[in-house]
């Protein structure tokens, strides 16, 4: 098995065990290339990658950037803020308009669920999905699985709890999909509000409380609370969710086993994690983002081998 | 489609190449300090495992850094091939500054790997020299200028035939075959 079964990377969804796995593999390699002197090759030098960026992003957007620019492609930026698509210009002829520059690939970021899979019907370029709304991130999750099982030795039988807002985070969505089909036991943790309706129907069992979720797992993956897509109150204050749901230096040393900190970024030090957690020796943040750029550039390789 | 097969090389005439290569290393390269073994991956790495091991055994003093290089994300046909090349693991952890690199693969043929290979291994410095050893030299259909330094057996070979290596290492025995597809 050396091919993705997929054409496009719209979502962990659409990913089979084997195609994880492959990425996971091929990342590898690309970890050790970046940590050379020269930490460029040549793979993509021929292909143009266009970086759509229809919402805001720090993280994403430079490990991106970095992944293409480490396999020598090409790329063209694009963010909505200072683009046509504030002169009321369609998402379609957007990105026809870029595709008509000869563009191979697409990398997108938008804030409705479904464009990426919405553009990957109607343009004829590979689609990489850079977080669509509260759907899917797919590489996050990639990175996520594969910091775990840097740090773990495996994803298979290993618990993990996801806490905090699971009804607005694409992250959660994707790293469910994700650490199931790689074996790993997943449960979430937040106040009801913030957990969808439907989430067991997906096999994750919800805990409320935050010291019975973390004393079950080996690994805890933080989320932020995410004002931005909240249009009304889901709790009374964010002090007390930090109250019940934050994570402090106090109840990570309280807990029986040493567990492993993950945060998809940003933090809001002081809200679901405090800052001497962050920094902590069990946390993993800083490792995550490094990881970022090998998968990301594991998935752009792969997915370039599927070009005719 | 059938094919014929020709031993070219048995397992006796094996070893005495490998010997004879490494007696020319050792000639040419007095001090072990100043050389390194570079085997490009797959099967490269096998032919430079058995050198380093031939090299001690003729003198123990010999201790020689022994590497591989990946040269998958250096290759020129991405792409262009119908299944992506899986890639392997490079290992490398000695400076090849100002070294004279004794680059090592199984088989020459197009010298396009090569040519991978030495992008490759720019990557991690730039070299006093590079030398190129081969098992095989296929003579014919060479489509950049590439020659090796040492060579173990020349073979006349045309492309449509095909020359397959083995190792005691991995594949139990030391031969070198030549493919030719049969006449019908």
């Amino acid at each position: 098995m050396n091919k993705l079964s997929v054409n496009h990377l719209l979502g962990i969804k659409y990913l089979n065990k084997q195609d994880i796995e492959l990425i996971f593999e091929t990342a590898s390699h690309f970890k050790n290339v970046i940590n050379r002197p020269i930490k460029k090759v040549p793979s993509l030098r021929d292909l143009t990658i266009a970086n759509l960026f229809f919402e805001n992003s720090t993280r994403t957007k430079l490990s991106f950037e970095l992944a293409e620019k480490r396999l020598s492609a090409d790329i063209v930026n694009f963010a909505s803020s200072s683009s046509s698509v504030t002169k009321g210009e369609t998402l379609i002829d957007t990105v026809n308009n870029i595709l008509s520059m000869k563009v191979d690939m697409v990398v997108m970021r938008h804030p409705n669920p479904g464009t990426a899979y919405f553009l990957s019907q109607h343009v004829n370029a590979k689609i990489i999905n850079a977080g669509d709304g509260a759907h899917e991130h797919p590489t996050q999750a990639l990175l996520d699985g594969f910091s775990i099982i840097e740090k773990h030795g495996s994803l298979k039988g290993k618990n993990i709890v996801i806490v905090g807002d699971i009804l607005h985070s694409r992250v959660a969505l994707s790293n469910i999909f994700l650490l199931q089909k790689m074996g790993a036991n997943v449960k979430v943790c937040g106040p009801l509000t913030l957990i969808p309706k439907y989430i067991t129907s997906l096999g994750v069992e919800v805990i409320t409380d935050l010291k019975k979720a973390l004393n079950w797992c080996d690994v805890a993956i933080m989320l932020r609370i995410q004002l931005e897509r909240q249009d009304i109150k889901y709790f009374p204050s964010l002090r007390e969710y930090t109250m019940l749901y934050g994570l402090d230096k106090q109840l990570l040393d309280s807990l029986k086993k040493k567990i492993t900190i993950m945060h998809p970024g940003p933090i809001n030090r002081g809200v679901e994690i405090t800052s001497d957690v962050a920094d902590s020796k069990q946390s993993v943040i800083l490792e995550q983002v490094e990881n970022g750029v090998a998968v990301r550039m594991a998935a752009l390789y792969l997915l370039a081998g599927k070009i005719d | 489609m059938k094919k014929n097969q020709r031993v070219i090389l048995d397992s006796v005439h094996f070893d005495l190449i490998i010997k004879r290569l490494a007696h020319q290393l050792i000639e040419n390269h007095s001090d072990s300090t100043s050389t390194v073994l570079l085997g490009l991956q797959p099967r490269g790495i096998y032919l430079a495992e058995r050198l380093k091991e031939e090299l001690l055994s003729i003198n123990k003093k010999f201790k020689i850094e022994l590497g591989a290089l990946d040269i998958t994300f250096y290759r020129d046909d991405f792409r262009r091939r119908d299944h992506p090349l899986i890639p392997s693991e490079t290992n490398l952890d000695f400076i090849i500054e100002d070294k004279t690199v004794i680059l090592i693969d199984d088989v020459l043929f197009t010298g396009r790997s090569i040519r991978a290979g030495l992008d490759a291994m720019l990557a991690f410095g730039r070299p006093k020299r590079v030398e190129l050893l081969v098992l095989v030299n296929r003579r014919y259909e060479r489509q950049l200028p590439i020659q090796a330094k040492y060579i173990g057996k020349n073979v006349h070979s045309v492309s449509s035939e095909r020359v397959k290596v083995s190792w005691k290492q991995i594949d139990g025995e030391d031969k070198v075959i030549l493919y030719t597809p049969a006449n019908e």
